[in-house]
């Protein structure tokens, strides 16, 4: 049996210690994700706006796809990305299995779709309301892209922000692709689910602790950037 | 005299449009020249703002077709519209400024001339760093007609540009619109309001469900209307 208040107590002592193991399982994590949705949004982002503007036959069923790989659960993008990665797969060669930079291949491959879709259904009521005037101006859907990117930027950071929340939250990915070696691809949702359960909880509980910070912060400033975007554009 | 980069005559020849199997405009046929501004004039419905959008290209037409008759090799380039509301970016109103110059291709000092020239032109110099998106209806309207007058057109299409503004607001963009045609460009207008179109037009062109049964001299409108829907229109009787 354990003792609930004792394992927080030592959670907190280790947050507010700066424990150098907690450090660098917060900061792996923190990179990892940052670099997956820094990833994502250079193809997500691009992807979605041209679908916003672009009108093709077949277009409602990739939408309809992209809408749906937004639910793609993290453990199949984790094992996709596995068997691209192992020994005897495609990209077997590179040796990048169980390293963090598979890490950021199988978030980035996770947030991507999660991003062009959002950012689709922000830039397409855009795209209604511009059309006519930008092509007035001389401009067609190829040159409204970055238009559009740019005047859909603020509703676009809260887009970047939902993903990189789905990142660092997700636990199933990481484990499969990274291996949570400890010191290496140990991130902090992967060290909750061990250390919880191996029985030491203070350390699952620091981890949780820092990692709510982190989801309420990216909330806050999602909210706080929505405002300062409607009082500005 | 014809400047190299003219583009009017526009020659309209049997212009026919149908949406969703309904004939929204059917063998409309005139030719515009240089000179004071054209009012479409008509009922709601008559199809006054499918005709400017077919003239300035930005629906293509089921039957006929548009022609520049001038010598200019691109004649895109020398035409601009204002919608009925104004579509400004989410951007200042400076930058909402520069946008088409510089889709056009303009320098950057080139576009801040022509910028701060449209600014004085309809008095908004003070409002240059604000977003354009809170400004008032009328303000945004006058940014809209500064916006598509900084790109010099040698033709403007404005399409009800005061269908939702008060009078006060009306008043200030008929003034924008008098001193662009005072300095050349061609206005091609449409409108249900029949002051307005007093107050403003050179010529008429009468549009009645789809179809053009007059188009000649302001004056000559007014006075004596050739077709009895005309005659009705400016009694004011209600016609659709």
């Amino acid at each position: 049996m354990y003792d609930l208040q004792a394992a927080v107590t030592q959670a907190i002592g280790l947050v507010a210690a700066g424990d150098p193991t907690l450090a660098q399982i917060v900061l792996l994590s923190l990179r990892v994700s940052l670099t997956a949705v820094l990833l994502a949004a250079l193809v997500g982002l691009p992807l979605g706006a041209l679908l916003a503007v672009a009108r093709f036959p077949g277009r409602g069923a990739v939408v309809a796809f992209l809408n749906a790989l937004m639910g793609l659960p993290p453990v199949v993008a984790g094992l996709l990305i596995y068997l691209l990665l192992s020994r005897a797969g495609p990209l077997g060669s590179l040796g990048l299995l169980f390293t963090p930079t598979a890490m950021v291949i199988a978030q980035a491959v996770l947030v991507a779709p999660i991003l062009a879709a959002l950012t689709r259904q922000v830039l397409e009521g855009m795209w209604e309301e511009y059309a006519e005037q930008l092509r007035s101006f001389g401009a067609g859907p190829a040159r409204a892209v970055p238009t559009l990117l740019w005047d859909g930027r603020f509703a676009l950071l809260t887009v970047l922000l939902a993903g990189f929340g789905r990142a660092s939250a997700e636990v199933g990915a990481v484990m499969i692709v990274g291996g949570n070696i400890e010191g290496f691809t140990r991130v902090m949702t992967t060290a909750i689910a061990l250390e919880t359960s191996k029985g030491d909880l203070p350390l699952a509980l620091a981890l949780g602790l820092v990692l709510m910070a982190i989801v309420l912060a990216v909330n806050a400033l999602a909210q706080g950037l929505r405002e300062r975007g409607l009082r500005l554009a | 005299m014809r400047a190299p980069d003219a583009i009017l005559p526009l020659r309209a020849e049997g212009l026919g449009f149908r949406a969703g199997g309904v004939a929204v405009l059917q063998d409309v046929s005139f030719t515009l020249a240089a000179g004071p501004p054209t009012l479409i004039l008509g009922p709601n419905g008559a199809g006054k703002s499918v005709l400017l959008r077919l003239l300035h290209g930005l629906l293509a037409p089921s039957a006929g077709r548009v022609a520049w008759d001038g010598p200019a090799p691109d004649p895109r380039r020398h035409q601009a519209m204002v919608f009925q509301r104004p579509v400004l970016l989410r951007r200042s109103v400076l930058a909402n400024l520069r946008y088409p110059l510089f889709l056009a291709g303009l320098d950057r000092a080139e576009q801040d001339a022509r910028a701060a020239e449209a600014l004085a032109l309809v008095g908004l110099e003070a409002l240059a760093d604000r977003p354009a998106r809170r400004l008032s209806g009328g303000e945004q309207q006058r940014l809209a007609l500064a916006r598509a007058a900084a790109l010099r057109p040698e033709v403007l299409f404005l399409d009800e540009p005061c269908a939702s503004l008060d009078p006060a607001a009306t008043g200030a963009v008929e003034q924008i619109i008098q001193a662009l045609a005072a300095r050349g460009t061609k206005l091609v207008m449409t409108t249900h309001d029949l002051a307005q179109a007093r107050r403003l037009a050179g010529e008429i062109a009468f549009l009645h469900r789809g179809r053009l049964l007059e188009h000649g001299p302001a004056a000559r409108f007014f006075a004596s209307p050739e077709t009895g829907e005309a005659a009705a229109f400016l009694r004011g009787e209600l016609i659709w």
